[in-house]
């Protein structure tokens, strides 16, 4: 059993299994309290699945690409709570997530999964398909675009089927690396995925204060 | 939950509220280890604290202090009685990095959460003995009522704390600037390296502080009915840019090391003036000091000759507990389980501007079916 935490958009906990899918979930899809709610969110969880810490074989942590200040709780939430309870972090990108349920859903064939990036930006993956596994094939990296370069007819995925997802789901991105495991296939880089540097200027030395 | 052991409990505590990742553990008011990792080197080129650049430090450092600080202190997580973090005041998204993971960890551990406040923590570090240190044992602990001046690159705040779990009010506090921001400012006016405090320090030890008679903020008549508490950094600090302008202006160089000396006089002396004025009002003889300001030898020196003068007993922590740190907020969530207070519930945030006087956070107030 995996535990999930993911806050790069709203903020999602849930338990999962291979055999049993998701046991318990909660979801908020604000963008403004991911530190209020993780913590409940992660009780609750375990509670409705009726199991202990030291139960799960896993932390399963979304590691964006989302908006920094939130995707940090999540982060911090997973690999903390993976120290405490003394079993491994198990790092998944979230777009893989909302790409894993469209196709569950019954999506066939190529998809570009979008999210919002704020600062009129968005976070974009594409996908070639869900192999025999029902894991997505990420055939485009996790970027960071201005919408209009995806409405561009000369982008790679241009005319790709598109989703817009304002959630990520903790039960599929925990489902994911139930499968990701099972069919020994390569987690993701233990990193948060900013995709953008700090906003910082370097200030050209102190302004004048007399005229 | 087995019953809280609430006569010396073994707490772990989280700071992030600016750019040190602290992680304290004590047992009761014994410093079992002051982990810190800063980010300080990654701000220095921009010249100041960078909230983004602090917060991602946060997240990377958080793990590895957790891993040294157990590792120093010789317990296993499953030892501690509660986890402690700050929760405000102070940069929004670094204290979230850790409420988040204090909040996890208090869970996987079905451990008890104290959400406390980070300046109140200031002051809690006074407490804290080494369990080695056998040279400390004959000093008397921290009395109350107490006057508390905590100055950092964060925050100038002047306290009087009756009780420390129960009863800290806020005098004043600064209306711009930190002092610590003041002293990086002009260390910056005068070409000198970030962070500024150690900078001004070495370079006013060759100064004259009555060379140049810069001005004390909020210190005039008019000010002191509203302001008496209060500090203002950044009406000296034009000053200092003013006086520096018109001698590049007319060609002359600038005496650095006198202005380095009495900028620092001015600052060390608005300091203690009101906080002695403090002591005074109020018939407080006692005074705390707190912050990485702290570290400034000249604050120090002062601060004994006027204390002294005063008749005032003055409270200095060791540096390593007066920069932002774990260790204070561990040993005031130990204060609180001590004092029998409940734990927070899972439900409180970050709160950047975080009241004084709200010395723990419960969590009820944000609770999440609440209005
Ligand atoms: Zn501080």
């Amino acid at each position: 059993m995996l535990l999930a935490i993911d806050t790069s958009a709203g903020t999602s906990v849930a338990v999962v299994d291979l055999a049993r899918g998701v046991i318990a979930e909660r979801g908020e899809a604000d963008t403004m309290r991911h530190a209020e709610i993780v913590g409940p969110f992660i009780l609750q969880c375990l509670q409705e699945a009726d199991i202990a810490p030291a139960d799960l074989s896993g932390v399963v942590g979304g590691m964006g690409p989302g908006p920094f200040t939130g995707l940090r709780v999540g982060i911090a939430s997973a690999r903390v709570f993976a120290l405490g309870a003394g079993t491994p972090l198990v790092p998944v990108i979230s777009h893989d997530a909302i790409a894993y349920g469209h196709y569950r859903r019954g999506h066939t064939g190529p998809l570009v999964v979008v999210t919002d990036a704020r600062r009129r930006e968005i976070y974009w993956s594409a996908y070639s398909e869900a192999d025999a596994a029902g894991l997505p094939a990420r055939v485009g990296p996790p970027g960071l675009a201005k919408p209009a370069e995806l409405d561009d007819a000369t982008w790679l995925h241009a005319r790709w089927p598109r989703l817009d997802a304002a959630t990520v789901s903790a039960g599929e991105l925990g489902m994911v690396a139930e499968l990701t495991h099972a069919h020994q296939r390569p987690f993701a880089a233990n990193e948060p995925l900013y995709l953008r540097s700090p906003d910082v200027t370097l200030s050209n030395g102190p302004k004048r204060v007399s005229r | 939950m087995t019953t809280l052991n609430r006569t010396d409990p073994l707490v772990l505590g989280i700071e992030t509220s600016c750019d040190e990742t602290g992680i304290g553990i004590v047992r009761g008011t014994a410093l079992l280890s002051n982990t810190i990792a800063s980010s300080m080197d990654e701000h220095a080129r921009y010249g100041g604290v960078v909230p983004e650049i602090a917060a991602r430090a946060h997240l990377d450092e958080l793990v590895p202090a957790i891993h040294a600080a157990v590792a120093e202190a010789g317990i296993r997580l499953q030892d501690l009685d509660a986890i402690a973090v700050t929760c405000g005041p102070g940069l929004s998204g670094a204290l979230m990095v850790g409420v988040g993971a204090a909040k996890a960890l208090a869970v996987a551990l079905d451990k008890p959460i104290y959400a406390v406040n980070h300046l109140v923590g200031h002051v809690g570090a006074d407490l804290l003995h080494s369990n080695t240190d056998t040279s400390n044992t004959d000093t008397k602990p921290l009395e109350y009522p107490t006057i508390a001046l905590l100055v950092s690159g964060g925050h100038t705040s002047l306290l009087l704390v009756r009780d420390l779990v129960s009863d800290v009010e806020l005098l004043g506090e600064t209306i711009d600037d930190a002092a610590g921001e003041a002293f990086d400012k002009v260390a910056r006016l005068l070409s000198l390296p970030y962070p500024g405090g150690p900078q001004i320090d070495r370079v006013a030890a060759s100064g004259n502080p009555k060379a140049i008679r810069f001005p004390r903020g909020l210190s005039q008549p008019k000010d002191m009915a509203a302001h008496r508490y209060d500090f203002s950094f950044s009406g000296l600090k034009t000053s200092v840019a003013r006086f520096v302008e018109q001698r590049q202006d007319s060609g002359e160089p600038v005496p650095i090391s006198d202005v380095a000396a009495s900028f620092r006089e001015a600052v060390v002396d608005i300091l203690l003036t009101k906080a002695l004025a403090a002591c005074a009002d109020y018939n407080v003889p006692r005074l705390l000091l707190g912050g990485g300001v702290i570290a400034n030898a000249r604050l120090r020196q002062v601060a004994t000759e006027r204390t002294d003068a005063a008749g005032v007993v003055l409270r200095i922590p060791p540096l390593s507990l007066c920069t932002d740190n774990g260790a204070m907020i561990a040993a005031l969530g130990a204060q609180l389980i001590m004092a029998g207070h409940e734990a927070s519930t899972l439900e409180f945030g970050a709160d950047s501007t975080l009241p004084v006087g709200q010395i723990q956070v419960s969590g009820l107030a944000q609770s999440l079916g609440g209005p």
